[in-house]
């Protein structure tokens, strides 16, 4: 997902008698379906483990403008640039939403701005991966906000309210992306024999990273437990692929495209789609900073901070200046 | 008439058109998440801008063509916007100032457009001016505060402001395609916009605690075609590339 692998603090679901009498009511008000807001009592390590999920989040959406991004200046028409232009924009919104429900758990958004460029905290993989033809601008928003949105859609009942709340108004933005962007593959796809391959070139290469999107199998993890005892995870990472594949097979069908995959089959027993597995030596490389582009990606976030460093100081001197006139008016 | 009239809205278009493409090339690098939505916010407008102006310029020519084709498939001769647009952003600052010059002549034009004589160019000029005023509040706001901000950003806004003047005075010479235009009672006369537009940048660059080069020295040739810099070639080779490497798909 948009925030993928993140560490649950603590060692694993605590046992009822081993919870203080303020655990015990706050895991009560989960179970009741309550939403937890910023000034209500919690536990340090749910505090701990939302911030990495959500900072983690914030960070994919400012990281994600970067491949949409890379093709804004190409975009073959003038409506077409403004539709990816509206939707990389959308994004970097959903950066502010997050960053703001991180905020109200304590901690800034130039604080987590700099763990990131630390290389303190991640980002999704799969913006790591390049983009290379006009194709990735309709299989980026099909895909890959299409399986951001399978997560979110699950995020808009998580435990704490302001996430909840973001989850919500993001989740119809992503939904207008994903339809965006399937729209620009149906164009693709029925368009001139250049343009149909430029198509199955996209779905093929973004295929496996989108499904390492939902991070590894942790069913059997105690993190996972505890993150999903706390309703901060709603789903296991494998329930969620599988929906994802579900639902996009079928596209993929009405596309007129080739499967990416040989062995996905119909299973008529699991009622489901079988699949192959994504390489998970190469998301765990990703991940470690050696995908394609994480060094390119890394490198322009940290160039936009450090040049933009003399404009958020001016302005912030104009700001103060301001402020003291108006005091010494007074 | 209608040859002119086509060269005019060429001219609006193809601005707004440069513009929004080089504003567009900010996004995902600007200094703070709020700054990006703001360039993209004008860069959208602007070429929404361009779609109509580009459109109305091809319905005028009657040659079957349509906007797109108009962006994607002129070479550099036939553009017709102001040189001050088509420079490289360089740093924030410089993107900002130029934008601010540029809001401010757009205003000014875009007010007196909505009287056209023809209907059509008021109305795209009445739709167009809304979003023009809050640009320039925008890109006012900008420039005083990183005029007035720290001793580096009073610095770089002052040597953005001498780079970018001497591409200022063009917005101001007429030729024969603007003689058309007044005469037809399409356009101001453009030097009739100065005297509004000195008074509107003097008040802002002044609150900015900077100065305006005094040099009246103008480029020309952007608007007319008979010359623009390099630059506006290599823009061209990524803004049409698909459109020149597969011509007759539909995207
Ligand atoms: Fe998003
Ligand atoms: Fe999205």
């Amino acid at each position: 997902m948009y925030a993928q692998m993140v560490k649950t603090a603590g060692s694993g679901v605590k046992d009822r008698d081993e919870m203080s009498e303020q655990e015990q009511d706050f895991q009560d008000r989960i179970d009741r379906g309550e939403k937890i807001e910023p000034k209500d009592w919690m536990p340090d390590n749910y505090r701990i483990t939302l911030i990495r999920q959500i900072g983690q989040h914030a960070h994919s959406e400012v990281v994600g403008q970067l491949p949409e991004g890379n093709w804004i200046t190409r975009a073959p028409t003038l409506e077409r640039k403004a539709i990816l232009l509206a939707k990389v924009q959308d994004e970097a919104g959903h950066g502010l939403y997050l960053y703001g429900a991180a905020e109200t758990l304590g901690v800034s958004r130039d604080e987590i701005t700099e763990d990131l460029l630390a290389g303190r905290m991640k980002y999704s993989s799969i913006f790591n991966y390049p983009t290379l033809n006009w194709a990735d601008m309709g299989a980026v928003g099909w895909l890959v906000d299409g399986a951001a949105i399978i997560n979110q859609v699950a995020l808009q009942r998580t435990s704490y309210g302001p996430y909840a709340r973001a989850m919500v108004r993001i989740c119809k933005e992503e939904s207008f992306h994903a339809r965006q962007g399937y729209h620009i593959m149906m164009k693709m796809a029925s368009g001139t024999p250049e343009q149909k391959a430029m198509a199955q070139d996209a779905l093929n290469r973004l295929w496996y990273p989108v499904l390492m999107m939902f991070g590894p199998s942790d069913k059997e993890s105690v993190h996972t437990a505890q993150s999903m005892a706390w309703k901060i995870k709603m789903d296991t990472n494998d329930e969620l692929r599988q929906k994802f594949v579900d639902q996009t097979v079928q596209q993929i069908e009405y596309l007129g495209l080739e499967l990416p995959d040989p062995n996905i089959k119909w299973n008529d027993e699991t009622k489901q789609y079988d699949y192959s597995d994504p390489d998970w030596t190469e998301f765990f490389d990703v991940i470690k900073g050696n995908g394609p582009c994480n060094v390119d990606r890394m490198a322009a976030r940290n160039k936009a901070w450090d040049d933009g460093k003399w404009v958020r100081d001016g302005l912030m001197a104009h700001a103060e200046k301001k402020a003291a006139a108006k005091v010494a008016a007074q | 008439m209608d040859a002119s009239l086509f060269q005019y809205l060429l001219r609006l278009g193809d601005n707004t058109l440069v513009l929004g493409h080089r504003g567009s090339e900010w996004c995902g690098h600007a200094p703070v998440l709020e700054e990006d939505i703001a360039l993209a916010n004008t860069a959208l407008d602007l070429i929404g801008q361009t779609q109509l102006w580009l459109g109305l310029a091809a319905e005028v020519e009657g040659k079957g063509r349509d906007a797109d084709q108009l962006a994607m498939q002129r070479d550099i001769w036939d553009f017709r916007n102001l040189l001050l647009v088509e420079l490289p952003n360089g740093d924030f600052g410089r993107t900002l100032m130029r934008q601010f010059l540029f809001d401010a002549w757009q205003v000014i034009n875009l007010g007196r457009l909505m009287n056209s004589s023809n209907p059509r160019v008021a109305e795209i000029a009445a739709k167009a001016s809304k979003e023009a005023a809050y640009h320039v509040e925008r890109s006012a706001d900008t420039v005083v505060g990183l005029g007035d901000g720290t001793e580096e950003s009073h610095v770089r806004m002052q040597a953005a402001l001498e780079y970018l003047w001497p591409y200022v005075g063009e917005m101001f010479l007429g030729d024969e395609v603007d003689a058309a235009m007044v005469a037809a009672g399409i356009a101001p006369d453009p030097a009739s916009l100065r005297a509004e537009y000195d008074a509107l940048i003097g008040r802002v660059i002044k609150t900015a605690t900077l100065e305006i080069p005094d040099s009246s020295f103008a480029h020309k040739g952007g608007k007319t075609g008979a010359f623009h810099t390099e630059h506006l070639g290599h823009m061209l080779c990524s803004m049409q590339w698909l459109q020149r490497a597969y011509p007759g798909a539909s995207w």
